[in-house]
């Protein structure tokens, strides 16, 4: 099977460490992994903040870009679901406006071809066990946009339950969210970093030494409210634990 | 320009035209796919279901055959050491027979300060809900005025089992008169006002005891096979 | 018709905890700062996040375990969003068919446009009984149009009777919850009050009171019960209205709501139009979803419905005020109408984590919260610093949306806002069509925005400008000057990494043998 991979843009930019994983993952099961060049941004951060007319530009180049793939992955919760979930509704309110079905058909290709990374590994491949290494103890943050938008449920739980090694911690008060929320982070940074600081004192009390999530945008938020909060925990993305083997362990 | 003319007119220049009679089109607008009742419980369970959920909210709950309930009421009355009692016009006469309190008729022209001298009141129903431990007033004659029922410390309530028991908040509307001043009452007055957390005992009865009647069951119409 | 003023001043007094700032009888709050910087004092008051953090968790779970027990939840709420959407497209038609079915069985509908009108037909009303005190049940609407306040000026003083209502009538406070006004408050302070300012009201606090909940009750309840008692003028709300039947329904818990309905000679209730519903079988949808959602209880204490007025039982008079004051300009939004389907349970705020941490108060509006931050803007408009704040005050984690009984998918509706905010556009203010400027403040954003869309159509630019950060990510600070301080005060940046993913892709990924995919935009760059 060949994939497109959608890193997108923070990925790419400051988290390549992600992408590399990624591809080490998928390529051990046996995917082909294509990353077209082209790509650049889902439109998330422009359609979140109220600038919907300009997501629509990012939004079609992203389908021009992976439209003829079977399958686009991505490890980013929140840019998955702006996809399957907000891409839909971009069309809907063209259509609203007077602007007729062009850009609902550009869109529609790459909306039920999407998925997140851990849902592309349940659902698609079929696999709970990756075959990954990673002898730490992890609590795990369920992101709003997998959790609540894109339904992932317990299937990155299931994945990290199969990594050998690995301890698996509960995060009281998992399901709240991080505080990150794009530009809420800045336009309301003291609620954000109240929130975020309640996320890591929550992970601190359990005795993780690695905090994981499926979206390294709050992983931001959240790594850098822990080295500022001087906890000794590192912030991971899923990808890496599930890409980490014995043989060429996480670093 | 009347304001109703003004509210009106901006309400239709919002929506622009409706399609379709609105009455033909909301038989379709809803999907009417949720349980009737919940749960597949005999009439004698869905009875007892009633009674935790009453208890589940603190009523007290009490269950006697037609011919003990003179006694029962008579004794929670002395328990209470209620003196005066409200009495609606059509509480079946024997109901009380066995009881010492003066007997406090339900008057039109009673104020409220002269019933809030009264000690405890004594009801029928109109029925009551298992699922959510309710009983629900109807002003029938054995029921009185609202306000008899609102304004003593102290309510007891008669449900005739299982002929006015209900199992669910849909069956129980079907059985209902919108016509007529209803009460649901679930458990005693209760507030969350602080801290969210639920406390019994504020402005209505603050002790709600239900007696759970069997056998009596020969004056209601429309007695339910299967709650 | 000029109820409720468009512009509140965007230059505040200093945030107010336990104070209140002037509140107009329209309803909004004068002066109220913009959200972010309320919620800046909020977020640094222990008391205040102890209490609400409490209260709000301790529901949340109640709320959970009782909507847990119906299996058929979704479905019934999926009927109460369709029951809501249908009536409010045919609104009209079903509040011609109310008002005829309430003028039938006895009662007389007034119509009010906006806050002004309801509070002068209120206040006329009650002074043609030549009372001059009226006892009241907690009411969103009343608030909303600042009914008290109207009263206050015609000489007639109001009593809430609620309890949260009376904590924050006593001590001279805003309400900062839904359900629960005073929900900012904990016991200790609730018994101070009480001691402090009982009687200046009426009869005191007992001797000896302690904070315990029951004690704090039976004060309350002695309190109010010599107003009951003499209450010739009752003022409620509804929580629904029938319209096949004209009947209302009053959904409480500590009789309160009785008292008034029943005892008074003349009973006054005014409802937003928005709380329509078709029939009387409509009810059984949201019988079950409200107490659940709102007290997590399976059902409430006491719920009250009547039907114009009853020979020789209650009121002998009933009026019904219908009031718009902005839900016709928020039914002309296609998007944001769906927030008129909210029924007030309050679940939203109990699991809003922004919520939990700014306060009610933060909200600048009676409405506060989630719901409060999609209505408020288009209740009232977005001209005020406070209203064009508040779809912004969401992270969009979407705990509201999952929890709504009616399905108000409130972070679509808050982005939805945040456009109006930014691009500005055509909306209805006042049943006029009315054309928004963007509003101001956010030139750098929105130039932020172009800049970044720029890249993104360009591959190239963004692979530049990945380069240029790695080539100088040894000098890039930890901490940011100017705006970026927002994020910088509380939180690390991440370091920039010596290579971009893409190049390293191009490096090792695309050597001879993997072809370099054909990507014809990127020559464009």
């Amino acid at each position: 099977m060949r994939i497109a991979l959608f890193l997108t843009c923070v990925n790419d930019t400051l988290y390549p460490g992600t992408g590399r994983a990624v591809v080490k993952l998928l390529t051990r099961l046996g995917v082909e992994v294509d990353f077209p060049a082209a790509q650049t941004c889902c439109g998330q951060a422009h359609y979140n903040t109220g600038y919907r007319h300009q997501a629509e530009p990012l939004a079609r180049h992203f389908s021009d870009v992976f439209g003829a793939y079977e399958a686009v992955v991505t490890p980013s919760g929140s840019c998955a679901a702006m996809v399957r979930e907000l891409y839909p509704r971009l069309g809907e309110r063209a259509r609203a406006e007077g602007r007729g079905e062009a850009l609902a058909r550009v869109l529609a290709p790459v909306v039920p071809k999407t998925y997140e990374l851990t849902e592309f590994l349940v659902d698609v491949l079929g696999v709970t066990d990756v075959g990954a290494y990673f002898p730490h103890t992890v609590t795990y943050h369920p992101t709003c946009h997998g959790l609540r938008s894109l339904g992932l449920g317990d299937r990155p739980e299931r994945l990290l339950a199969a990594v050998r090694g690995l301890t698996l911690a509960e995060l009281p008060g998992a399901e709240e969210c991080c505080g990150f929320g794009g530009t809420f982070a800045v336009k309301n940074a003291d609620v954000s970093a109240a929130m975020g600081a309640d996320k890591v004192r929550g992970a601190e009390s359990t005795g993780a030494e690695v905090l994981c999530a499926a979206d390294n945008s709050c992983l931001m938020h959240l790594g850098g409210t822990m080295t500022r909060l001087r906890t000794a925990m590192r912030p991971v993305h899923i990808a890496e634990i599930l890409a980490a083997t014995e043989e060429e362990p996480w670093s | 320009m009347s304001s109703r003319d003004i509210v009106l007119g901006r309400i239709a220049r919002a929506l622009g035209p409706a399609p379709g009679e609105p009455y033909d089109a909301y038989e379709a607008a809803v999907d009417r796919g949720y349980a009737d009742r919940h749960g597949d419980l005999t009439v004698e369970q869905t009875v007892d279901l009633l009674a935790a959920n009453l208890a589940d909210y603190r009523a007290l709950v009490h269950r006697t055959e037609e011919t003990g309930l003179p006694e029962l009421l008579a004794r929670l009355l002395a328990a209470r050491g209620a003196r005066a009692v409200l009495v609606p016009p059509g509480l079946p006469p024997g109901w009380l027979a066995a009881a010492d309190a003066v007997r406090v008729p339900d008057l039109a022209g009673s104020t409220p300060a002269e019933l809030d001298r009264a000690d405890s009141v004594v009801t029928g129903c109109a029925l009551a809900v298992a699922e959510t431990g309710t009983i629900v007033l109807d002003g029938s004659p054995d029921q009185g005025r609202r306000r008899i029922t609102l304004v003593p410390d102290h309510h007891v309530c008669v449900v005739r089992v299982p002929g006015q028991v209900v199992a669910s908040v849909p069956r129980a509307l079907r059985r209902l008169d919108p016509l007529r001043p209803l009460t649901w009452i679930s458990g005693p007055s209760a507030t969350s006002d602080i801290e969210l957390d639920r406390v019994e005992g504020v402005h209505g009865p603050r002790t709600l005891e239900v007696v759970l009647v069997e056998g009596a069951d020969r004056a209601c119409a429309g007695t339910i096979t299967r709650g | 018709m000029s109820g409720m003023p468009d512009r509140a001043s965007g230059k505040a007094p200093g945030h107010t905890s336990g104070k209140t700032p002037g509140r107009t009888p329209g309803g909004t709050f004068v002066g109220m700062p913009a959200f972010p910087r309320a919620a800046h004092d909020a977020v640094r008051d222990p008391t205040l996040r102890a209490n609400l953090r409490h209260a709000t968790r301790t529901i949340r779970d109640r709320r959970a375990k009782a909507v847990a027990e119906l299996d058929d939840w979704d479905r019934l709420r999926e009927a109460g969003k369709q029951i809501k959407d249908h009536t409010l497209r045919h609104l009209g038609h079903y509040l011609e068919q109310l008002e005829a079915a309430v003028t039938a069985a006895g009662g007389t509908v007034h119509w009010a446009a906006d806050a002004d009108e309801a509070n002068r037909i209120v206040t006329g009303l009650v002074e043609a009984t030549g009372e001059r005190e009226v006892v009241k049940v907690k009411s969103m609407a009343t608030q909303e149009i600042g009914l008290n306040e109207a009263l206050e000026a015609a000489g007639i003083r109001a009593y809430e009777t609620d309890l949260a209502e009376l904590i924050v009538q006593l001590g001279e406070d805003r309400p900062s919850h839904i359900l629960v006004p005073a929900i900012h408050r904990n016991r200790a302070e609730i018994r101070d009050i009480f001691r402090s300012r009982m009687a200046r009201w009426g009869r005191p606090a007992p001797e000896g009171l302690t904070d315990t909940p029951a004690e704090l009750a039976e004060a309350a309840r002695l309190h109010l019960r010599e107003k009951f008692l003499r209450a010739k003028v009752g003022i409620s709300g509804a929580n629904f209205m029938v319209a096949e039947t004209g009947t209302l329904v009053v959904v409480e818990s500590e009789g309160n709501g009785r008292m008034c309905l029943t005892l008074p000679e003349t009973l006054i209730s005014v409802v937003g139009i928005e709380k329509t519903v078709p029939t009387w079988r409509d009810l059984e949808v949201f019988l079950q979803t409200l107490p659940r959602s709102s007290t997590a209880e399976r059902m409430n204490p006491y719920t009250s419905t009547w039907t114009g007025t009853a020979d020789g039982d209650g009121p002998r008079a009933f009026h019904l005020v219908l009031l718009d004051n902005g839900r016709t300009d928020t039914l002309a939004d296609e998007v944001g109408r769906q927030a008129l389907r909210c029924i007030r349970c309050s679940a939203c705020l109990n699991v809003c984590p922004v919520y939990e941490r700014a306060g009610g108060h933060a909200y600048g509006s009676v409405y506060p919260g989630p719901i409060g931050a999609v209505l408020s803007p288009q209740l009232r408009g977005t001209a005020s610093a406070i209203d064009a704040s508040l779809p912004y005050a969401s992270s969009l984690c979407g705990a509201c949306y999952e929890v709504c009984p009616v399905a108000i998918d409130i972070p679509e509706v808050l982005v939805h806002l945040r456009e109006r905010v930014v691009q500005g556009g055509e909306f209805t203010r006042h049943g006029a069509k009315v054309t928004l400027k963007p509003a101001g403040g956010h030139a750098a954003e929105r130039a932020a925005m172009r800049a970044a869309g720029l890249v993104f159509a360009h591959p190239g630019l963004l692979r530049a400008g990945q380069r240029l950060a790695a080539r100088t990510r040894r000098a890039h600070p930890r901490t940011l000057p100017g705006p970026g301080r927002a994020w910088s005060a509380t939180r690390d940046l991440p370091a920039v990494p010596a290579e971009p993913f893409r190049d390293w892709w191009r490096r090792t990924q695309e050597g001879p043998g993997r072809p370099e995919r054909t990507d014809g935009r990127e020559a464009g760059a």
